[in-house]
């Protein structure tokens, strides 16, 4: 067997009739920085949450570190981190409070807990801030304890749904730099989603582009461009993807909304 | 059991930095005392019933209970809507740890809004009759506001948004309220009312402060505690099992 740390077979996902993720299949290496472009609505946050046990599929099989997502949850979720789309904070606590209760949520050793805490915080340059409600922060600082929230175990695998949206030029090579090193040094594969293909042609040895809910083509930056004879990603990207813009809440990419979407269709 | 702890402890400082949901919650219970117990005394004491005050203190303890017992557990909502609850969701710890801790810190939560509800009275001249039941009384409040909180947790499982919040309150918590002989005595009530009163649970809860307070009682206390028993268990099961399943 090969070692494969993400393993996803024929995932379909629909709410009633509409089909957020219709049948894809993927693998990712241990130790590969793996990006997943695609257009609003494509069904990348949608195949984040059935990958971190958070959305059911409707059919297919996914393994996380070789544990069955939907058989063995507890086993899958000891494997990953993440860092969400949407905010994920306790508006009504501190920073550090934030941070201490995902530590003990993800059994950090005690005595690491507030080293690494405090690395991390300093790391988005928080620590000074660290006893600040959250409520009080700016987007962009919610945004920076996020991330070093997710960086705060060292899991096996990492997901980074959209981590750097709304973050300045500083901080995103200050969270590219870091998540770089973590795969480096502790082999941590990192699984991310972007729309900045920038990040994805530097950061990232293999890229899926999805839309519509299917892989339309997996491959390195140079076989992306090989295979629609582009010279670059975002070339290769336009040519797989076209140039429409999406409607997010016809095939949105997170369930809520499409939930939201398909009732308000009803009651107009 | 460190992560059931930390969730519990979450709940605990929210509850304590929010200086106007205190005062919220314990307001209206108040408001009720006063002016109910006040208002509609002499109405009642004319009637031959007694003290009403006295009377309606174990309703109000179980108003409060229910209120803030469901309301924490709704919480689970607002973490839904506000993200936390993905945090929670996707981390390594069991859903029923999490479910857990979330419980265990709302029923605290209810638990102290309770006493404090029960103090206020006693300042107002409320006594209970017999010291020696006050135990069970209190251990009766205590298992009360599990069952609701993990009642009230099941529910928010269910529900998608705040609309449906709006709904449980008005189509189950004052129903529960207004049918569990709280403000009024079950023995003269017409038999449409008595029939409700006596499939709500929440009755015999009221009836079981009444007579652990109070020394009066309608069930019995030994019927009282076993409905309470199995209230908790259904709501327990009913919750873990709600919880098991959601989505964010």
């Amino acid at each position: 067997m090969s070692s494969s740390v993400i393993k996803a077979t024929k995932v379909v996902k629909t709410y009633g009739d509409v089909k957020a993720v219709r049948g894809i299949s993927f693998d990712v290496k241990a130790g590969e920085i793996f990006a997943f472009l695609g257009p609003n609505g494509a069904g990348k946050s949608t195949t984040i949450s059935m990958l971190t046990t958070m959305l059911r599929p409707t059919s297919g099989e996914m393994y996380l570190n070789g544990h069955d997502v939907q058989k063995d949850q507890d086993a899958a979720r000891n494997s990953f981190g993440i860092v969400f789309q949407d905010p994920a904070l306790e508006e009504e606590l501190t920073a550090y409070e934030n941070m201490n209760i995902h530590a003990v949520l993800y059994a950090v050793p005690k005595a690491e807990r507030r080293p690494r805490i405090e690395e991390l915080l300093r790391l988005v340059d928080l620590w000074g801030r660290r006893d600040s409600y959250v409520k009080t922060y700016s987007g962009g600082m919610r945004r920076r304890l996020e991330v070093a929230r997710g960086l705060l175990h060292h899991p096996k695998i990492l997901f980074l749904d959209e981590p750097t949206l709304g973050l300045d030029t500083q901080t995103r090579n200050l969270l590219w730099d870091y998540v770089e090193k973590l795969n480096k040094n502790e082999g941590v594969t990192i699984f991310f989603t972007t729309h900045y293909l920038d990040e994805a042609e530097s950061a990232a040895g293999r890229i899926a582009i999805i839309d519509h809910g299917k892989i339309v083509a997996v491959g390195t930056t140079k076989e992306l461009a090989k295979k629609t004879k582009t010279e670059s990603l975002e070339q290769a990207y336009l040519a797989l993807t076209g140039k429409e813009v999406r409607d997010e809440t016809s095939l949105s990419n997170d369930g809520l909304n499409v939930r939201t979407a398909r009732r308000n269709q009803r009651l107009r | 059991m460190e992560a059931v702890y930390i969730l519990w402890l979450r709940q605990m400082q929210r509850y304590v930095r929010s200086r106007s949901r205190v005062l919220g919650a314990i307001g209206q219970p108040i408001l009720f005392l006063l002016a109910l117990g006040y208002g509609l005394g002499s109405v009642y004491k004319r009637a031959g019933q007694g003290n009403y005050l006295e009377f309606l203190v174990p309703g109000i303890i179980i108003q409060t209970i229910l209120f803030s017992g469901v309301f924490w557990g709704i919480q689970i909502l607002f973490d839904k809507r506000f993200g936390f609850l993905k945090e929670m969701l996707v981390a390594p710890v069991s859903r029923l740890k999490v479910l857990l801790g979330n419980a265990l810190g709302g029923a605290t939560i209810s638990f102290f809004q309770g006493i404090f509800v029960l103090v206020v009275s006693m300042v107002l001249g409320f006594r209970p009759h017999n010291w020696a039941y006050m135990p069970v009384a209190l251990l009766v409040m205590l298992v009360l506001c599990l069952a609701l909180t993990s009642f009230g947790a099941g529910l928010a499982s269910i529900v998608e948004d705040f609309q449906g919040f709006q709904g449980i309150n008005n189509f189950i918590i004052f129903p529960l309220y207004f049918l569990s002989g709280s403000l009024y005595p079950l023995t003269n009530v017409p038999t449409f009312l008595r029939i409700l009163s006596e499939i709500n649970p929440l009755s015999y809860c009221v009836d079981a402060l009444r007579y652990t307070m109070i020394h009066q009682t309608h069930f019995g206390l030994v019927k009282d505690l076993l409905v309470l028993g199995a209230t908790t268990v259904v709501c327990v099961i009913f919750a873990v099992n709600r919880f098991n399943r959601i989505q964010a």
